[in-house]
């Protein structure tokens, strides 16, 4: 099946938050902290701007509590006596004219009397440095298996190592952008999301509104990554603010520089690896410390942090696991959701580890993973049996196979030992990946599903999954004329717009499809037992029966619905980090193939 | 907050207007823009041709990528004065049925970078010969795909391509 709104982005015509029309519009801008941390002593306006031509909106204008509602209210919307990150908004501003804008941000002075910022996330902080806690630890996490101490010191060769990866950011190529108005009495906000409930709950949080005073509208999303999970709440709040304030609409889209240097990055880590080994090189012992740079406010550094100890012992069994994971805080601008969550780093560390422990053994890297790759009926560092069909061994062979590896490498050996400057090398590395919210989450979030019978016979799917680029609305569509044998013409998704759709969750940790799509095959199957139809009815018996039950209830709606039940075999345990962490993984392996100059350092 | 709504886009307040006339997809237009507005600015915000985005503002992605009397180029780099007298062409010119290949292929994802796409390959797709010459990927280098859908977009363009040439040869 061809991309739902494949042909509407291929001509153009799809809106992005950017292209919406809209008459009176005010353009908004965001005046930002210049220091790392320091009390804020004065706000100084240039003479050279009319000022009176300007909204201005700072941390006074807030009408509830000053913070940007996620899992602790520590971040304000708009920094009122202290800044705790360069780049941290303090006002804001709106105007006609863009660039009218740009020379306003430009022309105000945020005086800060700096104090001294946390820089590095892996030294013990001073009592100077301490801004979260006894400690700045932000959250710390333990996973246990076995004896992992006892075990390494009975082991014959332990092999440690540390790593360490530095932020990343998504540059999703349509940048952060909200437009807001205030209409009717609801506060309405349409933008680039991946969580449009994130931005409901904010809102009532930070505007005091009750939810029927709020709509959120997802517009087309020019990418996210993760990087539109939480930080739009704040950016749609500054929007409304504006809105709210100059009683007309005001766009705040960010020009890229800005993006780049005041929206969230990938979490920086350093990770320590001491592994227990016998001569065959089967692990006996894993005692992993993750260390995560979660810059100046919790934001969503524990649920980082999770992902990333679960994941950190890599797919291979091992009896005797300790992992102890900790998000400092400092005053780099928060680190948040980046594809993996956290996972990719402690993976990253993991993978190379295996290569060093290879070479301590002198054994082949690919040999050392597939002595412990996790077999069916073993079980992960948080006690997880595995037992889900797929075979781990199968995937990395795949992986060679496709690659060519032995082929590639024999010649790479050749290539080496002939070229004066240049070196090729090969690799292999695994991953796993869980997918859904982690242990509980997905019980919290109680997430719920409606597909619509419309008048007109066709099926309307609701819920508050966006399309990104990553196939939300082809995968829904597809899931749907799968489930009640429609054609894809029967079928349409509704807009993600929150006085439409119900509460399905957030785009996000690979749950549309393997959690929000069971939901929509659940609720295809109770609108067809609405309907009084069997089970497997399909086709013009699902469209001509929707069609004469509105002929029949003239002007009602006809929903089938579904809400997340927990599988009764998935078990956890929050306090103990033991249990089922996931309900599936996906398996991976992959393989990379670097040249590298010996004298530019090129690759 | 009185008389802020009389401030036109660019700050013609401070610098006044250019009068420009060019040729944006096969009509001639005229238009009055502030003179520090680029090409970008003057098709999105001042004609309300929102198909041409902006991705970067710098010129590296080219997803604001227009033909320029029929070559490509950034419209972020391009002053909009500059295309006074010139033939512009956005991703609104490009017949729809023009772009089958290109949607069996998958080479959309996320959108973004989709119209800049599109122009770079309605202009391969104009002059064949540049093929001979450069690979397609080396022709689509200056169109970055954040989603890194390259595969079907150089899978789309070589199907579209040779369309065009059985077209031809008939």
């Amino acid at each position: 099946m061809k991309r739902v709104e494949g042909l509407s982005k291929l001509t153009g015509g799809e809106r992005f938050v950017d292209d919406l029309p809209v008459d009176e519009v005010l353009w908004g801008g965001t005046v930002r902290s210049p220091a790392s941390r320091g009390r804020i002593r004065d706000v100084r306006f240039g003479s050279e701007i009319d000022w009176s031509e300007f909204v201005v909106v700072d941390h006074r204008d807030v009408p509830g509590h000053n913070s940007v509602f996620l899992i602790e209210a520590d971040q304000p919307v708009l920094a009122a006596d202290r800044v705790a990150h360069v780049h941290e908004p303090v006002l804001l501003l709106a105007h006609p004219s863009r660039d009218a804008v740009r020379r306003a941000v430009a022309a105000v002075e945020i005086v800060v009397d700096s104090e001294p910022p946390v820089l590095d996330f892996r030294a013990p902080p001073q009592p100077e440095h301490i801004q979260y806690g006894t400690d700045n630890v932000l959250k710390s996490l333990r996973i246990e298996k076995g004896e992992a101490e006892r075990a390494l010191a009975d082991a014959p060769i332990v092999v440690e190592g540390v790593y360490d990866t530095g932020a990343q950011e998504h540059v999703y190529l349509e940048t952060q952008g909200m437009l807001a108005w205030e209409e009717g009495g609801v506060i309405t906000v349409a933008g680039s999301m991946q969580c449009p409930y994130y931005i409901v709950d904010a809102f009532r949080h930070a505007l005091n509104r009750p939810k029927d005073g709020i709509r959120i509208i997802q517009a087309a999303t020019g990418g996210g990554f993760g990087g539109k999970e939480e930080f739009p709440s704040g950016v749609a709040l500054h929007a409304a603010l504006l809105a709210l304030k100059a009683g007309r609409p005001v766009k705040l889209v960010y020009e890229r520089a800005e993006d780049m240097v005041a929206t969230t990055k990938r979490h920086p880590s350093h990770v320590r690896h001491r592994t227990g080994v016998d001569r065959d090189g089967r692990l006996l012992a894993q005692d992993i410390e993750v260390v995560l740079d979660g810059g100046a406010y919790v934001t969503l550094s524990p649920v980082v942090l999770s992902r990333s100890i679960i994941h950190a012992a890599g797919p291979y069994a091992c009896d005797h696991v300790r992992i102890r994971g900790r998000a400092m805080l400092t005053n780099s601008p928060p680190f948040g959701a980046f594809r993996g969550f956290g996972a990719p780093q402690s993976q990253f560390a993991c993978e190379r580890h295996m290569d060093r422990v290879a070479a301590a053994l002198n054994m082949d890297p690919i040999e050392l993973r597939r002595r412990n790759v996790l077999r069916p009926g073993q079980t992960t560092a948080t006690g997880q049996t595995i037992d889900d069909g797929a075979d781990r061994e199968e995937v990395m062979d795949r992986a060679l196979e496709l690659s060519e590896y032995r082929q590639r490498s024999a010649a790479h050996a050749r290539f080496n030992a002939s070229d004066l400057t240049r070196r090729r090398g090969l690799g292999l590395a695994t991953f796993f990946h869980g997918a859904g919210f982690t242990g509980a989450g997905e019980v919290h979030l109680d997430s719920e599903v409606h597909v619509a019978g419309l008048p007109d016979g066709r099926v309307e799917v609701r819920t508050a999954n966006v399309e990104m680029g990553q196939g939300t609305l082809t995968v829904f569509t597809q899931l749907v004329t799968d489930r009640l044998g429609l054609d894809p013409a029967d079928v349409t998704i509704a807009p993600v717009d929150t006085a439409l759709i119900p509460d399905s969750g957030p785009t996000v940790a690979s749950r549309t499809v393997m959690v929000v799509g069971g939901l929509v095959e659940r609720a295809c199957d109770d609108l067809r037992h609405r309907l009084g139809l069997a089970a497997d009815a399909a086709g013009g018996s699902v469209t001509g029966a929707i069609r004469s039950w509105h002929a029949a209830h003239p002007a009602a709606d006809l929903l089938g619905s579904a809400r997340y039940r927990k599988p009764d075999d998935i078990e956890w345990d929050e306090e103990t980090y033991r249990g089922d962490a996931y309900g599936a993984y996906a398996w991976g392996a992959y393989v990379a193939d670097v040249e590298v100059c010996r004298r530019s350092g090129g690759s | 907050m009185s008389g802020a709504s009389e401030v036109r886009n660019g700050g013609a307040a401070d610098c006044g207007e250019v009068e420009l006339t060019l040729a944006l997809n096969g009509e001639s237009v005229t238009v009055r823009t502030s003179p520090s507005a680029r090409l970008l600015d003057v098709l999105r915000y001042d004609l309300g041709l929102t198909g041409t985005k902006e991705g970067c503002g710098e010129g590296e992605c080219g997803a604001c990528t227009v033909l320029m009397d029929g070559l490509p180029v950034n419209s972020c780099l391009v002053p909009g004065w500059q295309a006074r007298g010139r033939a512009i062409e956005t991703v609104e010119s490009v017949p729809a049925a023009e772009l089958t290949a290109l949607h069996e292929s998958g080479a959309t994802q996320c959108g973004a970078c989709t119209p800049g796409v599109v122009m770079t390959a309605w202009w391969v797709r104009r002059n064949p010969d540049l093929v001979d010459e450069h690979t397609l990927r080396d022709i689509m280098a200056g169109n970055l795909c954040r989603c890194t859908g390259y595969d079907g977009i150089i899978d789309g363009l070589e199907v579209w391509l040779a369309a065009a040439g059985r077209e031809r040869a008939r």
